[in-house]
């Protein structure tokens, strides 16, 4: 029988995968953008999934507005790696180095 | 869904309405030809907003079920935001229009970032708290790279970017486990579970995962790593914006959610505040001394104004949050002055960020320099100027709650800060004397703006303005 700890366990190994994906990458800045989705799409299955078990749709509903700021969030995040590229004529992660702090 | 509701959220309403319909007017007409102009009407729109947010009523109101809240804490939270915005927009339009900078979308953009601040200070919800600081953050990543050609520019929206989409992202990791633990997304829901059944481990998870993510959005070290390169990177008026709207904006959210529905556990957050806090004011200070260009070093000030601001929150009593309010009103006119004076820094027309090219500014300019020196020493919290009153308050108030070893920290920490703020007055009236100095000429503007808010600083001792009344009262709708 599959529980709702075992829907936590999945999310929040998909979230870990996430958080890692962006910290230790050091290849290319689309790979950062996918790591953030996986972040966010782990938080959805957690919302589903409590959602599911407390028999509230308020999750369900918060799940779908999730959905569409990630979407805007990726829109925005493609746009500014755009004009990143144009100036700079890379997204390698080692490049983004013009300021160091 | 009646009436009512829109009735409580009508600024906002309107503000956004005001957002989509200079959008249209910017595409359809002369495009960045109307873009002074839209700047104009966007100030004066954020202004009249101000005046009807700040004179409407006294009462409580909430809209749809619970989740939007205008009571005096928001209100409160707004005029700071729409007054700054406003400053901000007047402050910027020379000196974008002169770079070639001012595009249409700049005032829309900032007109939607302010939507997604006065939601966020309103939230009663974890939803529409997640939609106003989304709202907030997308516009603001657009804003940072709003100097698209530059690779400094660009790069300063790329790594805000992801920065502040990892924190968004704990932040809703926290509050997925918070609705999953306390059944409910409702604010009020959520205070009502955890003090019946106790603050479980999983609520106890979502917490401090909501925590992290509001400190990323106050720039609270350890999640300070985006500021420094982001105010850097950022064009001026947009550094300027950052460090006043948005962290008014981050902090009245930071002290609704904790308050609004985490309010009888004031003890377990108080001490993860608290660290948040010692560090953000040390780190601050320290790390500024060695920063040779005015907007970095502005953002490891920020840094540590941010750990003050955090302190009077993590006394977790209304004496704190008014404190907090206090502290951020005056910091957000103290960086109004300051970075009016930092935009008109300019050799030969090109922007000068060394603050090396200060030395001896006071034998050219005796007036801006004198007005520059009383917003530094009031940024270091020197009495008996505004500044130090704030410093007090949060102090104050960090004794009553018992953290007698922070508000210590605190002292020490703004006596190392000091040391930078005065490094500058000293450029500015001792240092050594050079050739070519900065460009005389100030906008009016921008000069009216630095006298102003130095005024403010030197005037204010006598009341405050006021402002501690309304802080008080203010403080008190959220904290019961």
């Amino acid at each position: 029988m599959i529980g709702l700890e075992h829907y936590l366990a999945v999310a929040a190994a998909l979230f870990v995968i996430g958080i890692f994906g962006i910290f230790l990458n050091r290849k290319n800045v689309i790979v950062i953008l996918m790591s953030i989705e996986l972040m966010l799409l782990a938080v959805n299955i957690n919302f589903v999934a409590f959602s599911s078990y407390l028999g509230d749709l308020a999750g369900q509903v918060f799940t779908l507005f999730v959905l569409t700021v990630a979407a805007a969030e990726a829109a925005i995040g493609l746009a500014i790696l755009v004009c990143f590229f144009r100036t700079r004529g890379t997204i390698a992660v080692e490049d983004v180095n013009v300021m160091k702090g | 869904m009646t009436s009512a509701d829109f009735s409580v959220i009508l600024p906002e309403i309107l503000l956004a309405v005001f957002a989509m319909g200079a959008l249209l007017f910017g595409v359809y007409t002369g495009k960045d030809k109307t873009a002074p102009l839209l700047v104009w009407i966007t100030a004066a729109v954020f202004l009249a907003l101000a005046v009807w947010v700040g004179f409407s009523g006294g009462g409580t109101d909430t809209a749809f079920n619970g989740a939007f809240i205008d009571d005096g804490f928001a209100r409160f939270a707004k005029v700071v935001i729409l007054v700054s915005g406003a400053a901000v927009l007047l402050m910027a339009q020379d000196y974008m229009a002169r770079l070639g900078l001012l595009r249409f979308e700049f005032p829309v953009l900032v007109a939607l970032a302010i939507v997604g601040m006065m939601m966020m200070v309103s939230s009663g919800d974890l939803m529409s708290l997640y939609m106003g600081l989304e709202l907030q953050s997308l516009s603001l990543y657009v804003v940072a790279s709003l100097r698209r050609d530059s690779a400094k520019s660009t790069e300063a929206g790329l790594k805000y970017f992801v920065l502040g989409a990892l924190s968004s992202g704990m932040l809703l990791y926290g509050a997925s486990l918070t609705y999953g633990y306390s059944g409910t997304t409702l604010f009020s829901g959520i205070i009502t579970t955890a003090s019946e059944d106790g603050i479980s481990l999983g609520l106890l998870f979502g917490l401090v995962f909501m925590i992290c993510g509001l400190a990323f959005k106050v720039s609270a070290v350890p999640f300070h790593m985006w500021t420094p390169d982001v105010y850097e990177g950022s064009p001026t008026p947009v550094t300027a914006f950052f460090s006043t709207a948005p962290k008014m904006a981050a902090m009245g959210l930071f002290a609704r959610v904790m308050f609004d529905a985490f309010g009888h556990v004031t003890h377990d957050w108080g001490q993860v505040i608290a660290l948040l806090s010692l560090l953000s004011m040390f780190l601050g200070a320290v790390a500024a001394i060695s920063q040779r260009n005015i907007k970095r070093l502005m953002a490891y000030s920020s840094i540590a104004h941010m750990g003050y601001a955090l302190m009077g929150l993590a006394a977790g009593t209304a004496g704190g949050v008014q404190a907090m309010l206090i502290y951020m009103a005056i910091y957000v006119t103290m960086n109004v002055g300051t970075f009016a004076f930092i935009l008109a820094m300019e050799k030969d027309g090109q922007p000068v960020t060394d603050i090396g090219a200060l030395n001896m500014y006071s034998k050219r300019e005796p007036l801006r320099a004198l007005a520059m020196m009383v917003l530094l020493f009031s940024l270091a919290g020197v009495p008996p100027l505004v500044g130090f009153f704030g410093k007090f308050y949060v102090l104050m108030a960090a004794v009553d709650a018992g953290y007698a070893w922070l508000a210590i920290a605190g002292v020490i920490a703004s006596v190392i800060g000091a040391f930078y703020y005065l490094r500058i007055v000293y450029y500015m009236y001792f240092g050594q004397e050079q050739e070519a100095g900065l460009d005389g000429t100030m906008n009016p503007v921008l000069w009216a703006f630095l006298m102003a808010s130095a005024a403010i600083m030197v005037v204010g001792v006598v009341n405050l303005f006021g402002v501690e009344g309304l802080a008080l009262s203010a403080a008190e709708t959220l904290v019961n």
